[in-house]
């Protein structure tokens, strides 16, 4: 049985503003990683505070100026299949439909997605660790096959989220309220990796709630994907996945980005790479290349180094499929 | 990528973006707009439920309503099968993982342990029960039991609604939609090859309109 937390049905963005900014509130949308942290003890709560009676946070609506705007509540199966999505930002779609299960895409949200708790084994089980303010982390001397090879610095977990690679690729922005009023993060900023703040993963403060992600218009042209390579055929965490966004002219490309999931503590970006994409074909010597310059920087645990040739696979056979599809 | 979006927020090291410059000039990394506190006109606020308290919520199971007192940490399984018996909505592990607590809301298969019953007011919730035709099973119960789609029986109820949403959604669907509808439904006994018959056989059951 899950712990005992009162429970407050916000009528209003404000109304959940104020609900989580006494005690140590949590924010309810889809319920399927609060429900399990709280009968894990991750953590505690003594008010849990439900947004999913406010409506306006339920929309999906193009921006004037020709981007979309994605209300947090929006469902992992509403933006698989939204007909606008699937067209303007097929990454984001393959991504929302390789979360999870059927059952978890129906009640999950996108909100819920990117403000979701790592799956660190240690971390949710009854392990006092780094994350949860005790001293040392379990993983870097035991059990870390999924853990990170990029990133890690005193906690080595990674990212569990399948959308925010793909929506980092199209430069999209979190909007944010809270107490002092409305923000806007690019999404690239949002998560917080451990070498700033361990015991942190997005950069919200006390009192602040997702309300909506905001993608800009798509680039004319630009082809993008994500795909998700996981250890079994059922639903799964991402072993190593990879969203990717390429435009070419005249057959060179001219725009990159690489975003990895299932590679660090936050969605990873391969600058590098996507800089020695610029300029270059295309095709497979330049993915190869590509790929090689990926990992070059990875620092494997013990029992984590598949992920590296995974990850060089991965990324020089999409490179190839893009440019060809 | 170079899109306008992108500018303001650009982490390739060339030029001064709106992040550093916000950060140089002592605003606060990502702070970028105060645009206006939030309206006066959501000022309404809500009820609270205490911990340990029950409160009487409205339930729409199968047709018929229930009216019941909840605690706010109650999960839609817990009441569906303590408080109300409908006990064919299996609790396996309790933390989305394995889809025996799978019911339909509005439907569509959802985890009734991954819901809260007090989230769970307003919206019509099917559970296996409510697939019966009278004393008669449903179609995809009875193409179930055609294709002995179930060992030990555990998962079943689970599979059973999993079938019944993705054939709702898509009345024809193909095998490999079939295996996507159950992938969220563990079997322990390895039933899954005659599931994915099960759920064949259903869908044209429910095509003819036979039962
Ligand atoms: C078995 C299982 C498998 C999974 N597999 C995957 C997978 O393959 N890929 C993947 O990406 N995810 C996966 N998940 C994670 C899944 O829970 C999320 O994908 C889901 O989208 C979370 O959304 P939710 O609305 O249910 O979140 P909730 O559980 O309601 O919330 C999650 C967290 O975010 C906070 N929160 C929610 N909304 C907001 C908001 N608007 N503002 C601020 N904070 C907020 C909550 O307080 C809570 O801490 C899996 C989960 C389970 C249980
Ligand atoms: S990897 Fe991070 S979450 Fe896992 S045990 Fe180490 S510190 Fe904790
Ligand atoms: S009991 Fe709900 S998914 Fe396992
Ligand atoms: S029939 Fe036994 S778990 Fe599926």
């Amino acid at each position: 049985m899950t712990p005992g937390f009162s429970y407050r049905r916000a009528a209003s963005i404000k109304d959940a503003v104020t609900g989580i900014s006494e005690g140590n509130g949590r924010i309810l949308a889809g319920g399927t990683d609060l429900l399990g942290c709280l009968r894990d003890s991750v953590f505690t709560t003594n008010m849990v505070v439900s947004i999913t009676g406010i409506k306006e946070l339920k929309r999906i609506d193009e921006t004037p100026g020709g981007g979309l705007s994605i209300g947090a509540l929006a469902t992992i199966t509403e933006i698989s299949e939204s007909p606008v999505i699937r067209e303007r930002y097929p990454a984001l779609a393959q991504a929302a439909a390789e979360v999870a299960s059927p059952q978890l895409r129906n009640q999950g949200t996108i909100g819920g997605n990117l403000c979701q708790k790592p799956r660190c084994w240690y971390y949710r089980g009854e392990f006092h660790c780094l994350r949860k303010g005790g001293d040392r982390c379990y993983a870097v001397a035991g059990e870390n096959h999924y853990h990170c090879i990029f990133g890690g610095n005193g906690c080595y977990i990674v990212h569990p989220s399948d959308t925010a690679p793909a929506l980092i690729v199209y430069g999209a922005e979190a909007t944010i309220a809270g107490p002092a009023g409305m923000r806007k993060v690019s999404l690239e900023n949002f998560f917080v990796p451990p070498a700033k703040e361990v015991t942190k993963e997005t950069v919200l403060e006390a009192g602040e709630i997702v309300t909506a992600i905001v993608l800009p218009p798509p680039l004319a042209g630009l082809k993008s994907s994500y795909r998700k390579i996981r250890s079994r055929q059922s639903w799964d965490f991402a072993l190593a996945g990879v969203a990717l966004a390429l435009r070419t002219s005249n057959g060179r490309v001219t725009d990159a980005r690489i975003v990895l999931s299932g590679a660090a503590p936050v969605p990873w970006r391969l600058v590098d790479a996507e800089n020695a994409l610029i300029g270059k074909v295309p095709d497979p010597d330049s993915a190869k290349y590509t790929a090689a310059l990926s990992v070059k920087d990875a620092q494997p645990l013990k029992h984590n180094a598949y992920k590296i040739p995974l990850f060089k696979g991965l990324i020089e056979e999409e490179v190839v499929n893009i440019s060809q599809a | 990528m170079s899109s306008d979006a992108d500018k303001h927020e650009c982490s390739c090291g060339k030029g001064l973006t709106r992040r550093q410059f916000l950060t140089s000039a002592g605003a606060g990394a990502l702070i970028v707009t105060a645009s206006g506190h939030l309206g006066k006109d959501q000022e309404a606020s809500a009820a609270v439920i205490k911990s340990g308290e029950e409160t009487k919520i409205t339930l729409l199971i199968n047709g018929k309503q229930f009216q019941m007192l909840v605690e706010p940490r109650w999960s839609l399984l817990y009441v569906l099968r303590e408080e109300l018996g409908f006990t064919a909505t299996k609790e396996g592990c309790g933390r989305g993982e394995c889809g025996a607590c799978t019911v339909l809301i509005d439907g569509m298969p959802r985890y009734a342990c991954m819901t809260l019953a007090v989230e769970a007011e307003g919206v019509e919730i099917t559970t296996v029960e409510g697939l019966m035709k009278g004393e008669d099973l449903g179609p995809v119960q009875k193409a179930f039991v055609e294709h002995d789609a179930f060992q030990c029986g555990y998962c079943t109820p689970g599979q059973i609604m999993a079938v019944e949403g993705l054939l709702r959604k898509e009345p024809d669907p193909t095998v490999g939609q079939i295996r996507q509808g159950v992938s969220g439904n563990l079997c322990r006994c390895g039933a899954y090859p005659h599931i994915i018959d099960a759920a064949r056989r259903a869908a044209e059951m429910k095509k003819s309109g036979a039962l």
